[in-house]
This record gives C-alpha cells, sequence and structure tokens, in this order.
C-alpha cells in the first residue's frame, strides 16, 4: 500500500477519467467554453480551480455538522466566495505580476459549478481528508480537459502553443503555411470549444461502454 | 452533535454569526493589505506610461516586459521631463497646469501627482457638463520630444483604458493597452505586442489638419500595416466588441488633447 489507501487513491483517479466533471458530470462547461482559446489560460485556470476546490471542500466538510441544510446553498456561495476574494487580494498585495495575468479567471472561478457541485455532492457527506482528496481529483479531471481543448485551439486557431508559433508564420508564409495551410479562425469561437468536448466525450464513451446510458 | 440543525432559530443565529465573521475576515484581509495593493497600482501607472513611452525591458518579438519594479521610480523621474495636466471643457482647453501647480491646487489635485489622476473620474466630470482634467507627459525619443496622453473607454466586459505617445503631429509614437476583464485569448489579445506595436507610426491627423482617429478594422488588406495614413490597424479575430471598444476610445480621449496639439504649432 503506498501513501494513499486504494479508496482514497480512487477519489483521485476517478475524476481524470471515468467521472470526469466536464465530460461525465457536465460541471464546469462554462468555463471551459470560455477560456480556452489559448493553453495558458487554460493551464491558469486549471490551478486556481485546484486550489480554491481544494480548500473550499475541506472547509465546508470541517463545518458539514453545523450547517443548517435550510441555507446550505448560500453557505458554500459565502464560503467560495470569501476565499476567491482573499486569494484575489492576497496577489494584489504579493504577486501583482500574477494577479494581472489571472484577472477575470480569479472572478469566474466562483460562477465554475464544479466548486458548488462537489461541495454539495461530496464535502457535505465527506471527512475533510477525503473531501480535500476528492476536490483536487476532480479540479485535475477540470484541468486534463481545458488542456485538451486548449491545445487544439490554440494550435489549430492561431498556430501557437503557450504563445509560442509552432506552426511557422502565417505572415512571413514560412513553415506549414508555405504550402498553403491557414489557421482556422472559427477554432478561436467558443463553440468550438463545444464541439471539442463532444468529441472528447465520444472517443471517451466509445472506449467504456460502460458510461454510455440508454 | 445534539445540535437540532434544523431549528429556524439555530438557522437565523448560524447565518448572523457566519456573515460577521466572513464579513470582519475580508474586512481585515482588504485593510490590511491596502498599502501594499495601492503601492503596486502606483507602480503599475509608471511602468505604463513609460512603456508607451518607449521605455521597457522587452526582449525580442514576444511578450512585453515592463521596467522592472525596483528600477521604476527613477525612470520615471528621469524619462517623463514634465508632468502636465490640461483643463479642458467642451473640446476647449481652458487651463495648462505645471505639476507643482496641480498638486497645489487644493480642491483638484490635493497633492496627488498628475499620474494617479482617475481617468474614470474626469471622464464622468465630463459627462455632468463640467471641465475635466486631461494628463499628460512629456518626455523624449530618439532626440525628438514625445507626448503620452492616457485613454479610457468599455470593452466587451470590463473597462479598457491605455497610453499613447504622440509627436507633436499626432503620429503615434507607441502605445500601451489594457483591460480588466476582457476574455483571454480574444479580447485581452489587446495588451499583446502584435496588436500595440500595429499602432506605431499611425497618423491620428489627416493632410488638412482633421482629426480621423485609428480604426481597428477588419479586412483592410493591410496585415503587416505598411499603410500608415490609413486611419486602420488590423483587427483582432474574434474580438470585434473589444476592437470598437478601442476604436472608440482613441476616438474620443484623444481628440480631446487635440487643442493642445494646435497650439504647439
Amino acid at each position: 500500500m503506498g501513501l494513499l489507501s486504494k479508496k482514497d487513491a480512487k477519489l483521485i483517479t476517478d475524476p481524470l477519467a471515468d467521472n470526469n466533471p466536464i465530460t461525465i458530470q457536465v460541471l464546469g462547461i462554462c468555463s471551459a467554453l470560455a477560456i480556452t482559446a489559448e493553453l495558458k489560460a487554460s493551464l491558469v485556470m486549471g490551478i486556481a480551480v485546484l486550489f480554491v476546490l481544494g480548500i473550499g471542500n475541506v472547509v465546508i466538510s470541517l463545518m458539514r455538522n453545523i450547517i443548517p441544510s435550510k441555507i446550505r446553498i448560500i453557505v458554500q456561495l459565502i464560503v467560495v466566495a470569501a476565499l476567491v476574494i482573499i486569494v484575489d487580494q492576497v496577489l494584489k498585495a504579493f504577486a501583482y505580476d500574477l494577479s494581472k495575468t489571472l484577472s477575470v479567471f480569479i472572478g469566474l472561478i466562483i460562477t465554475n459549478c464544479i466548486i458548488m457541485g462537489r461541495f454539495e455532492a461530496f464535502a457535505l457527506a465527506n471527512k475533510p481528508w477525503q473531501s480535500f482528496l476528492d476536490g483536487i481529483g476532480n479540479a485535475l479531471g477540470y484541468a486534463v480537459i481545458l488542456i485538451i481543448v486548449g491545445f487544439f485551439r490554440e494550435l489549430l486557431g492561431s498556430g501557437t502553443l503557450f504563445g509560442i508559433p509552432v506552426l511557422g508564420d502565417p505572415i512571413e508564409m514560412t513553415g506549414v503555411y508555405k504550402y498553403g495551410y491557414e489557421n482556422n479562425g472559427f477554432m478561436l469561437m467558443p463553440p468550438m470549444a463545444l464541439i471539442i468536448v463532444g468529441l472528447i466525450i465520444w472517443v471517451q464513451r466509445s472506449r467504456n461502454k460502460d458510461l454510455v446510458e440508454d | 452533535m445534539a445540535v437540532n440543525t434544523d431549528k429556524n432559530s439555530y438557522t437565523i443565529i448560524f447565518a448572523i454569526a457566519m456573515v460577521v465573521v466572513v464579513g470582519s475576515v475580508l474586512a481585515f484581509t482588504a485593510s490590511s493589505l491596502k498599502p501594499n495593493i495601492e503601492e503596486n497600482k502606483r507602480m503599475e501607472r509608471q511602468q505604463n506610461i513609460l512603456y508607451a513611452l518607449g521605455v521597457n525591458e522587452n526582449e525580442g518579438t514576444g511578450d512585453i516586459t515592463f521596467i522592472s519594479t525596483d528600477k521604476v521610480a527613477e525612470a520615471f523621474t528621469t524619462n517623463i521631463s514634465e508632468q502636465i495636466v490640461l483643463e479642458v471643457k467642451d473640446g476647449k482647453l481652458i487651463n495648462e497646469m505645471t505639476r507643482e501647480a496641480f498638486m497645489k491646487s487644493k480642491e483638484q489635485g490635493a497633492g496627488k501627482e498628475p499620474y494617479l489622476i482617475d481617468i474614470k473620474k474626469e471622464q464622468t466630470k465630463a459627462k455632468n457638463g463640467e471641465s475635466r482634467f486631461l494628463p499628460l507627459f512629456k518626455g523624449t525619443q530618439d532626440g525628438k520630444t514625445v507626448y503620452v496622453t492616457a485613454v479610457r473607454g468599455k470593452g466587451l466586459w470590463d473597462a479598457i483604458w491605455g497610453y499613447v505617445a504622440l509627436d507633436k503631429d499626432m503620429v503615434v509614437q507607441g502605445a500601451f493597452f489594457d483591460h480588466a476583464g476582457e476574455t483571454p485569448g480574444l479580447g485581452a489579445n489587446i495588451k499583446q505586442r502584435y496588436f500595440m506595436d500595429d499602432f506605431n507610426g499611425e497618423h491620428l491627423l489627416n493632410e488638412a489638419g482633421v482629426f480621423k482617429g485609428i480604426k481597428v478594422a477588419k479586412g483592410n488588406n493591410d496585415p503587416v500595416n505598411n499603410d500608415k495614413t490609413d486611419f486602420e490597424v488590423d483587427a483582432l479575430a474574434g474580438a470585434t466588441i473589444t476592437g470598437d471598444g478601442v476604436s472608440a476610445m482613441i476616438k474620443k480621449d484623444l481628440k480631446l488633447y487635440l487643442p493642445y496639439f494646435k497650439n504647439l504649432k
């Protein structure tokens, strides 16, 4: 046995594949569409969610026995909003450059349904350590999809990865552009992210028939 | 635990306690971090103004790199020879102040440096029919006097703003744009060098001296921006509204400086 028991390890590995928050639970679609036009943004958003979901799940789990069920959603919302504001302020004070890069993501985290979804579905009924692992697992599962979508959108839409040109220069006509290749501006539009997510779901379900519901 | 969490009284007490706790934690964080945040914002303004003037640490053609924060205060005093505040109303220049005069004038400046003028507040003043202040920073670039102007407008989601360096004929010598919350990968690219650098050398006035502005245009058949007198730069794909915001901001705010530049001739 390693660092984690088998059951605990599953909390991390499950959301990466067979219980992925985006492709299976269909949570967090909105941000997956909005910010995946470039790979860097996808990665940064993944890390930001990892941070907030990990801590938020623990906080909610610690409070699970004292939260009145009638107002639990509001309590969850307050916890996540407070966390996000604190993170934002600390970044602005001590890592200003980073906070400029993150700008909109910080605000977007609050509205990310994965956070509320995991609070409601897992942290309210489980111990802090398990909740922490669940948070990390789901955030990683979310990040993986974001990175895949970001990879294809940036590569096909702008011909770059992390802002670095990999296919040549479209204006100087070097690299693949010499042979008549052109960037597909459509890839930069949010609907294309939906199509890529759809393709991922298709691949995933054709490989694992258990996921197909009928 | 023996607490009945379903009781109304418990729910209310919990809600009140939660609000008090979260409220005070947030208030404490905000007020204890405020000096640091203000300082960071102040340095950022200096970095932005210097960037438009061409004082930066850019390497190659990729990302933008500002002058580092430990050097910015000194660079600001050496490179900006003069900070001027213009007071305009209805397109007319009614007053021109030096930095010292502006900082002395109690009800207006109250000891505030001209580069800290809140453009948003000034725009509201102009909207209410009052006179407004325009900051202007004088510096030199390649031995030529350059004037850095400030602009502010709105993009798709939130505010966009920038600094534009002009020579005496209102030809752009450098531009810097920033935004509060444009879409990453689309509108947020106004902060990329390939967009900002396109403005260099663009004319704002036509041959007759009429103010034309610079339009962020789609399909202007000039992607590498060879034509500097077409009053157009190439737009960003998927960022139409942000681009229109940049055009509008340049057209509206730079026009305010027109009387000053006319006086220079």
